[in-house]
């Protein structure tokens, strides 16, 4: 069991749960995943790790409450616990200490995953920037955290309700058309954000990484349902990733194979009467 | 005097059209009075050619005489003596090949069913609900073992048997590695995987769940944390494709993955757990080894009108269990043999159908069978909207990435000293799929407890 020591509403769609997991705490690293699952029969769930603590033996994710299982998580409260957390999964982000200056591009949920990665390359001594994207202002996620050790923090919202109004593919252009230079991206986020800004970044020859969780079930390499096609062959997202040259990632059959299963998460939704 | 009945007393069985449409187990097992009639078709050979054709020795002519004296405890410890899982071996050993493959009854006429006799005699130990208390003296020695399939449970009984403190480290959520995720409920109940496993932790060792070795922690950290000793039993859990167009189409799951759902989540009781499985009217499985035939008749249950077991080679190739081919058919899942996959063919992204190209058989190949060869302009077209690949699995990489000077062979299988299974590495010992690639049940079992008796021998001469 695996309890929840700190617990924390993001806003309506979106919690913090800080979780004791001394395996993943010891050895995880930016850019890995964990599993978890609630109740008897609950569902697996991939979840990237959003930070951990080695001294105090935790690893925080951020959960987003869109599917039967996810809102499941959402009802947990401080002192509850997880049935199983188990990691961490994946390999650690390839983040590359000669990189003099990158920038991250966010979108909603991925700020959590985003910002490790970010932290690990300021503490390397590389400059970082970061765009985080949302639908309005209630869904721009930690942004005080990356003020902690960004240069700069842009903010973009779709309805301009904070920061400026557009998406973080925008803001990346203007930077980079105003003359503001970096030798590598990192963009998190739904799948079709990160299929923008690759799009966008390929024309500034602009290399990007990109972290895919599709859809799994063990995280070790044993269903094979996490396949992607990278630079066109199949790899496994759980063991050869999450984290892919974005240049070479086929977004539209990830877009698709994220669908697998819609009609079936329907028809379990409704048991929770949403 | 012997029975001579030339035939095997019959198995009781669920009827085909009805099993075909719910996971109870397919075979209901003996009665005691079935049992006793089975048992004294034994001939009790003096040179017992059976034991030979067991991966694990049970002495089999001295338990079917327990039987036959209706003495059913003393059958059971005289098979946990060499067999610390029974229950599970007589259902899914294929004897055929084995045991029953050398019993001198079947020169002419049936074997002696010593797979359904180990069942009978394990269920009802079970059913009595008798626990042995072993009185076991501790030697204070730590043992890691990594998985808990049948390769890692077996070695981690008979290592705490001889009073070794054991802990199996296992990646999953459940314990018991293929006999969870992979077997079906059909024919090998989780119930009594459990109370399987149930006997290995009476025996004082630890299961902890939720590790994954070579990543959670590696093979190094358990020797500093005071492990003298790991068993890697990591099994063979990395599914191989076909490396043909339209893999990822939406519909295609490897086997691993369509039984991991049903099986270890639970997605046969559809609506009322969250992972779900879609099956589709018209299901493909390619290949024809026992995953295959699971997975095929696991469609069946799930709904699928059409289930098709697609296969390059013939009927006399077909890798799998005699009893699970039967059983397939039985049920009517639809055998294309001789047909090979060339394509599975989508629309919009989803699976539509996959293109075969029918085969004939030439010379034998390296492996001894005769090599299928495509005959040109033969292709055509089953419709599906779902493909099963059932074509094996390797060895997974995560261990081997991570401890070094342990080698493997070029496909991934770690490298033993076929004496003692210990590896390369000092004191790191392996054994079952994960050093064979996919293979059985019992021989898993042979190899952990060969290991076994390495490590404890180790520690003697130290």
């Amino acid at each position: 069991m695996y309890k929840i020591v700190k617990k924390e509403v993001l806003n309506r769609d979106v919690i913090l749960l800080e979780v004791e997991a001394p395996y993943v705490s010891a050895r995880c690293e930016a850019g890995q995943f964990v599993i978890v699952r609630m109740g008897e029969d609950g569902e697996r769930i991939p979840l990237t790790i959003a930070d951990f603590d080695r001294e105090k033996n935790t690893v925080t994710v951020v959960i987003q409450m869109i599917g039967y299982s996810t809102k499941l998580m959402g009802k947990l409260e401080e002192g509850d616990y997880f049935d199983d957390f188990v990691g961490p999964l994946g390999q650690p982000a390839p983040l590359d200490e000669k990189w003099e200056r990158v920038v991250g591009v966010a979108g909603g949920l991925g700020a959590a995953p985003l910002y490790p990665q970010l932290r690990k390359l300021a503490e390397m001594g590389v400059k970082v920037d970061v765009i985080i994207g949302g639908r309005s202002a209630e869904y721009v996620i930690f942004a005080d955290k990356f003020r902690e050790f960004c240069d700069n923090v842009y903010i973009m919202t779709d309805d301009g309700s904070l920061g400026d109004k557009g998406f973080g593919v925008d803001k990346l252009k203007e930077l980079v058309a105003n003359g503001e230079k970096y030798d590598h991206a990192i963009a998190i986020g739904p799948l079709i954000m990160m299929k923008f800004v690759v799009l966008a970044t390929k024309e500034m020859n602009l290399p990007t990484a990109v972290s895919l969780n599709p859809i799994m079930i063990d995280g070790t390499g044993m269903c094979g349902g996490c396949r992607v096609t990278v630079g066109g062959e199949t790899k496994f997202a759980c063991v050869d990733g999450p984290d892919f040259d974005g240049f070479l990632v086929d977004f539209d059959e990830c877009i698709k194979r994220q669908a697998f299963f819609k009609e079936e998460e329907h028809e379990c939704m409704m048991k929770i009467g949403e | 005097m012997p029975n001579m009945s030339m035939t095997k007393v019959p198995m009781p069985e669920q009827e085909p059209d009805v099993r075909n449409k719910n996971f109870e187990e397919v075979a209901t097992g003996y009665t005691k009075e079935m049992a006793i009639e089975e048992a004294t078709r034994c001939l009790n050979c003096k040179h017992k050619p059976c034991v030979s054709g067991c991966p694990v020795n049970v002495p089999i002519p001295e338990f079917i005489e327990a039987v036959v004296a209706g003495d059913f405890d003393k059958a059971y410890e005289v098979i946990t003596s060499e067999n610390a899982l029974p229950a599970i071996c007589g259902r899914v050993c294929p004897q055929e090949n084995q045991c029953e493959g050398k019993c001198v009854r079947g020169i002419k006429g049936e074997s002696v069913s010593i797979g359904r006799l180990e069942r009978f005699v394990a269920d009802y130990h079970m059913a009595q609900g008798i626990k042995s208390n072993p009185d076991i003296k501790k030697n204070g020695i730590r043992v890691a073992v990594v998985g808990s399939g049948p390769a890692g449970i077996t070695c981690a009984g008979e290592l705490a048997k001889k009073g070794y403190d054991v802990t199996i480290f296992e990646a999953l959520h459940k314990a018991g590695g293929v006999l969870s995720y992979g077997i079906p409920e059909f024919r090998l109940p989780k119930s009594l995987v459990a109370k399987e496993l149930e006997n290995v932790t009476d025996l004082g060792v630890t299961i902890e769940t939720n590790v994954v070795v070579g990543r959670s922690i590696t093979v190094d950290e358990l020797f500093e944390k005071g492990f003298k000793a790991v068993f890697l039993g990591t099994g063979a859990g990395l599914p191989n494709f076909l490396r043909i167009p339209g893999e990822n189409l939406l519909g295609v799951y490897s086997a691993n993955e369509f039984l991991t759902r049903v099986n270890l989540m639970k997605g046969y009781k559809k609506g009322e757990v969250p992972t779900p499985v879609k099956v589709g009217k018209n299901v493909a499985v390619v290949g024809a080894g026992n995953v295959a035939m699971d997975a095929a008749r696991t469609a069946k249950r799930l709904g699928a009108e059409n289930v098709y077991i697609i296969y390059r080679r013939s009927e006399e190739e077909i890798p799998a269990r005699a009893e699970e081919v039967e059983h397939a058919k039985e049920e009517g899942v639809i055998f294309k043999l001789l047909n090979n996959p060339a394509k599975i063919i989508g629309e919009d992204g989803w699976v539509k159908g996959i293109e075969v190209i029918k085969q004939q058989l030439g010379e034998p190949d390296a492996s001894g069978r005769r090599r299928p060869e495509p005959i040109e302009g033969s292709n055509y077209v089953i419709d599906v909207e779902t493909v099963v690949i059932a074509i094996g699995q390797s060895p997974n990489p995560l261990i081997r990435q991570t401890t070094e000077g342990l080698e493997t062979e070029k496909w991934g299988g770690i490298i033993v000293n076929e004496e003692t299974n210990e590896s390369t590495r000092k004191n790191v010992y392996a054994g079952g799929d994960a050093v064979t690639g996919a293979a059985t049940v019992i021989l898993a079992m042979g190899a952990g407890k060969k290991a076994a008796k390495a490590i404890d021998e180790s520690f003697q001469n130290d």
